[in-house]
């Protein structure tokens, strides 16, 4: 079985700034994983680079070479003939939720089909019963079937993340890459979102790396943890070797902001299903 | 205001004097107010500019103030009809440089089309925009013939360069992230347009269109002028035969009309921004 994700030797510099340097790993199928690091510390840019929104440097063949379930996004700088058949792989949840406000909950759903369908039926957005059904159930599944007419951006802002894993959802990704999916949230829409992120990744089987400034989320939610630090990777293990005196000497002061403590304590993950939220039988394939 | 008295002076105990325009500064002021006059008088004389003789023809002006006065609606059906004439050119010629204006603006648009692309494009439209609706009424009338035809393809190629600058800048201000949320599910360009940059820019291109529309009907009753068809060729004719009375009924026509079309576009565009 191919990794979920495999980043070879990748690198991206803007200007003299080395955003990411020298980084390669390895996230196995289904795996679960956190990637931590003080803003600026290269997590943003790892995720796009890994999902070829951006391109690293060129040097030379081989390196900068992406892989998700086992189609190339990107290699030497260049985006790979097969990225978009690979991107179909990947859902993406940002932390800005890159949702169009103006249109219906439903549709932005929906889009996460576009890539499987019919390239002129999806470009007129006609979707068939089939896949309204599958988007419907993916609304359902993360809690928020009831607001499947409503303008996106009538939403909460954690109802609206929740529209981007239904998203991920009904694109069938075997892969889930969440770029701070909860730094813009409340304290209770976070953890609700994470625990959706994470009952979706255990049900489904998809694989899944978020970033997050918030150690405790990281070590309450995650068996691995990647730290981050000026673009490198500093650590790279399980998560319960992650504690403040070990951030301190990987960040020297810079750990405060990791370890703020949060206005509501971290309860650990959901073990089962968390009842109301996804009660729904329908799983999405 | 001790206080204040006691800082001023102390200031002005310690404060450098006041800078003083140099004089170098003073004389390119000078020179750059000199070369103003030398131009407004340069102006005045090519322009044949010449007020006494709005005093020498008063007579003139009053017959043609009196006349005005005394609008003659005998023929309204007839200016109605040319009014509605002047609409329809406008409606297609706005409707048309619409349909071309989107894919036009969305290929002059930076952040989403490819940088050759953009530049061969916008100066195309530049050009549609640097010519007058009037020049290509009367290009248009060698090609087609006089009449209202020759009007809507004017403002059509005209309304095209407008629309086209106006939708490609509504497309540079949108926000990258609902775009980077299609393309990392795999869609297509086109679909990032139709799903991440549409629903953005929607509202705005309906406004501006509707905008268009209003400025359109302006134009299209000139048009007439030069032989583009509607309401203007029927001012033109009763201008030339010293009928003034009929010539203001119809310019009160124009006037009711416009207002009234901007008034609904107006209302109609609050409703989309």
């Amino acid at each position: 079985m191919a990794a979920a994700l495999q980043l070879d030797r990748m690198t991206k510099t803007y200007g003299a700034m080395r955003a990411v340097d020298n980084v390669s790993l390895t996230i196995r199928e289904g795996e679960r994983v956190a990637l931590i690091g003080a803003s600026g510390s290269g997590k943003s840019t790892l995720i796009r680079l890994a999902s070829g929104l951006i391109l690293a440097d060129a040097q030379g063949r081989g390196t900068g070479a992406v892989q998700a379930c086992g189609l190339k996004v990107q290699e030497g700088g260049k985006l790979a003939a097969e990225a978009r058949a690979a991107r179909r792989n990947i859902g993406l949840v940002f932390q800005q939720f890159a949702l169009a406000g103006r249109l219906s909950v439903m549709t932005n759903v929906l889009v996460g089909a576009l890539g499987r369908m019919n390239a002129l039926r999806g470009t007129f957005g006609l979707f068939n019963s089939d896949e309204r059904r599958t988007a419907y159930a993916a609304l359902a599944e993360v809690g928020i079937a009831q607001h499947a007419a409503k303008r996106a951006r009538e939403l909460s802002g954690g109802q609206q993340q929740r529209v981007a894993i239904a998203r991920a959802l009904v694109q069938g990704a075997r892969l889930v890459l969440a770029d701070e999916p909860i730094a813009s949230l409340d304290p209770k829409s976070a953890k609700r979102v994470m625990d959706t992120l994470v009952t979706m990744s255990r049900d489904h089987g998809i694989a899944l790396v978020v970033s997050l400034h918030q150690v405790d989320y990281a070590t309450a939610y995650f068996d691995r943890v990647i730290a981050m630090n000026a673009g490198r990777v500093v650590f790279d293990g399980p998560a319960a070797q992650i504690n403040a005196a070990f951030l301190t000497e990987l960040y020297g002061a810079s750990a405060e902001e990791l370890i703020l403590p949060s206005q509501f304590a971290v309860a650990a993950p959901p073990d089962t299903k968390a009842p109301a939220e996804t009660h729904s039988s329908q799983t999405v394939s | 205001m001790f206080a204040t008295d006691a800082v001023h002076r102390a200031a002005t105990r310690t404060m450098p004097p006041p800078p003083v325009t140099p004089l170098a500064t003073r004389l390119t002021r000078l020179a750059l107010a000199a070369l103003a006059v030398v131009v407004l008088v340069y102006a005045w004389h090519e322009a044949e500019m010449n007020p006494a003789q709005l005093v020498r023809d008063a007579g003139n002006m009053a017959t043609l103030g009196a006349d005005f006065l005394r609008p003659d609606f005998t023929d309204w059906d007839v200016y109605a009809n040319a009014m509605l004439e002047t609409l329809a050119i406008a409606i297609w010629g706005t409707l048309l440089a619409v349909i071309a204006g989107i894919p036009l603006g969305i290929l002059s648009a930076e952040n989403v089309a490819p940088h050759w692309l953009v530049f061969v494009v916008r100066r195309a439209m530049d050009a549609c925009r640097a010519i007058n609706e009037l020049v290509f009424a009367l290009i248009f009338i060698a090609a087609v013939g006089l009449g209202p035809f020759a009007g809507v393809l004017a403002l059509f190629v005209h309304t095209t360069g407008v629309v086209a600058k106006l939708f490609s800048e509504a497309v540079e201000a949108i926000d990258p992230a609902p775009v980077e949320g299609i393309r990392g599910t795999g869609g297509s360009w086109l679909q990032e347009i139709v799903f991440g940059v549409l629903p953005q820019v929607l509202p705005l291109w309906i406004s501006y269109a509707l905008y268009r529309f209003e400025s359109n009907v302006r134009s299209a009753t000139v048009l007439g002028i030069v032989g583009g068809g509607g309401i203007g060729m029927t001012f033109n004719e009763t201008m030339r035969g010293f009928l003034y009375s009929q010539a203001s009924a119809i310019l009160i026509m124009v006037v009711l009309t416009v207002s009234l079309l901007d008034m609904i576009s107006q209302r109609i565009r609050k409703r989309f921004i």
